[in-house]
C-alpha cells in the first residue's frame, strides 16, 4: 500500500470525527418528550370524563389533521360543532375548547414540537393560555 | 432455491389474508373518526344574507359612535395603533359625509351633515370585488349567509383585496399587532392576528354562531339595526319598507349590504 500510514492516520481521524458526537453526547441524549395532561381543569373532571375529543391514540398521530379540519370547517363553512364516535359533542375552538383543558401550552403542546422541531404558527395569531411562571 | 408451486401458493395466500387484516386495524382508525360528525350549532343566528341598517338619527354624540367602535375592536383585538395614521388597523370607524358617500358632492346640504361623522364598516356585498382579486380565496364570500369572510390562516398579504375594495374597509398588518392590543383588556377568546395579513370586519362570524347578535348592534340602542335581508319579515326588512335608505356607492354594482338611514 502506498502512504499506508497516512492514510490509516487519516482514517483514524475520520473514524474519529464521524464518531465524536456520539461518544461524548450519546449518553445525555435529549430527554424523551412527556406532555403533561394534569392541569388543573382537567383534575377538576370526573375521572370517567377525562377524555379527549377522540381517543389518546388517534389524537397522538392526527390531531394535526382534527385541527386543520376543524380550522376550516369553523372559518370556512360555519360549522362549529364536533359531534365524535361516542356522541359526545365540542364546539371547534382551539383556544376555547382545546386549551381550556390542555392550559399548560409549555408542557403540553411545546414539549413534544421542542422534541420534534416542529414549529406551529397557531400561536402567532390564536392567544395561548397565560401560564404561571415556573 | 427454487419455489414450487404448492409453497408458492401458500405464501401468497398467507400475505393476501395477512394485509387485508393490516388495512382493516388501520382503517378502524379511520373509522372512529368517520363516525364524528361535524354540523352547525343549533343556537346559531342564520340568515339568507344578512344586512344592516344605520340609522344616523339616533347617533347624538361622539361617545354613541365611540360606543359600538369600542365593543367591537375589544371584542376582537384590534389593535391600536396611533403613531402612523398609515398603519392604523380599523374594523368600524368614522367618516365624513364626502368621504362616504363619494359621487353626492352637492354644495349646498344641510349644514349638520357637513362635518357628521357616518359610521362605516365593511359593506359585506353581494358581489364583493375584494374576494374575486384574491389570489388564494383568503377572503370568500360565506355560501350561507353571504358574509365576507377572512381566513387569516391563508391570507398572504398581497392587498390585492385592499386595492380591490372602494369602501377602505380593509386594513393590513405592517407590523406584528400584538404589542399594541392592551393585555389587560384582551378577549382571550378571539385570536389576534399576526404581521402582514389583511383583516376587516367579519359581521361577528364567531358571535353568530353562538346567536349572539353582533357586538356593535348590542352597544347601539337600536342605531345599528341587523338581521336577514332575505327574510321580509326581518327587522331590517322593516325598517327599509318605511325609511328612505342610501348606500355607500351602489352604481359601481358591488351590492352593499349597509344601509344609511340619513
Amino acid at each position: 500500500m502506498y502512504n499506508g500510514g497516512k492514510i490509516i492516520i487519516g482514517l483514524i481521524i475520520f473514524v474519529g470525527l464521524v464518531t465524536f458526537p456520539f461518544i461524548f453526547h450519546g449518553e445525555k441524549a435529549t430527554a424523551k418528550p412527556d406532555p403533561k395532561v394534569d392541569t388543573a381543569e382537567i383534575l377538576k373532571l370526573p375521572e370517567n370524563e377525562r377524555k379527549c375529543v377522540e381517543s389518546k391514540d388517534f389524537m397522538k398521530r392526527e390531531h394535526m389533521k382534527l385541527l386543520n379540519e376543524w380550522r376550516d370547517q369553523v372559518v370556512r363553512d360555519g360549522d362549529t360543532i364536533y359531534t365524535n364516535a361516542e356522541g359526545k359533542t365540542f364546539t371547534m375552538s382551539l383556544q376555547n375548547t382545546c386549551m381550556k383543558c390542555h392550559s399548560n401550552k409549555k408542557q403540553f403542546c411545546d414539549e413534544c414540537h421542542n422534541y420534534t422541531a416542529v414549529k406551529p404558527y397557531c400561536w402567532d395569531c390564536h392567544i395561548a393560555p397565560k401560564e404561571k411562571q415556573s | 432455491m427454487s419455489v414450487n408451486r404448492r409453497d408458492f401458493l401458500k405464501i401468497v395466500s398467507m400475505s393476501t389474508i395477512l394485509s387485508i387484516g393490516g388495512v382493516a386495524s388501520v382503517s378502524s382508525l379511520k373509522n372512529q373518526v368517520e363516525a364524528s360528525q361535524i354540523s352547525t350549532s343549533p343556537a346559531a343566528l342564520t340568515a339568507k344574507r344578512w344586512a344592516m341598517v344605520v340609522d344616523m338619527s339616533k347617533f347624538k354624540s361622539e361617545q354613541d359612535y365611540q360606543k359600538c367602535i369600542d365593543a367591537c375592536h375589544l371584542v376582537h383585538n384590534v389593535p391600536h395603533i396611533t403613531d402612523n395614521p398609515k398603519h392604523e388597523v380599523k374594523w368600524i370607524w368614522t367618516e365624513t359625509y364626502e368621504h362616504a358617500f363619494l359621487g353626492n358632492e352637492d354644495v349646498y346640504r344641510a349644514e349638520k351633515f357637513q362635518h357628521m361623522p357616518f359610521l362605516m364598516l365593511c359593506n359585506h356585498c353581494e358581489n364583493p370585488p375584494c374576494v374575486r382579486v384574491c389570489p388564494t380565496q383568503a377572503t370568500f364570500k360565506r355560501k350561507s349567509d353571504g358574509i365576507v369572510m377572512m381566513d387569516m390562516h391563508r391570507c398572504i398579504g398581497c392587498r390585492f383585496c385592499m386595492a380591490g375594495c372602494p369602501y377602505g374597509a380593509r386594513s393590513f398588518n405592517y407590523k406584528n399587532p400584538r404589542p399594541f392590543i392592551d393585555e389587560s383588556k384582551e378577549n382571550p377568546e378571539f385570536p389576534t392576528r399576526m404581521k402582514g395579513v389583511v383583516e376587516k370586519c367579519t359581521l361577528c362570524y364567531e358571535r353568530l354562531a353562538k346567536g349572539l347578535q353582533p357586538a356593535c348592534v348590542e352597544v347601539s340602542n337600536g342605531a345599528l339595526i341587523f338581521g336577514d335581508i332575505e327574510d321580509p319579515n326581518s327587522a331590517v326588512r322593516k325598517v327599509l319598507s318605511e325609511r328612505f335608505t342610501i348606500r355607500r356607492r351602489p352604481e359601481l354594482g358591488t351590492g352593499p349590504s349597509v344601509y344609511y338611514i340619513i
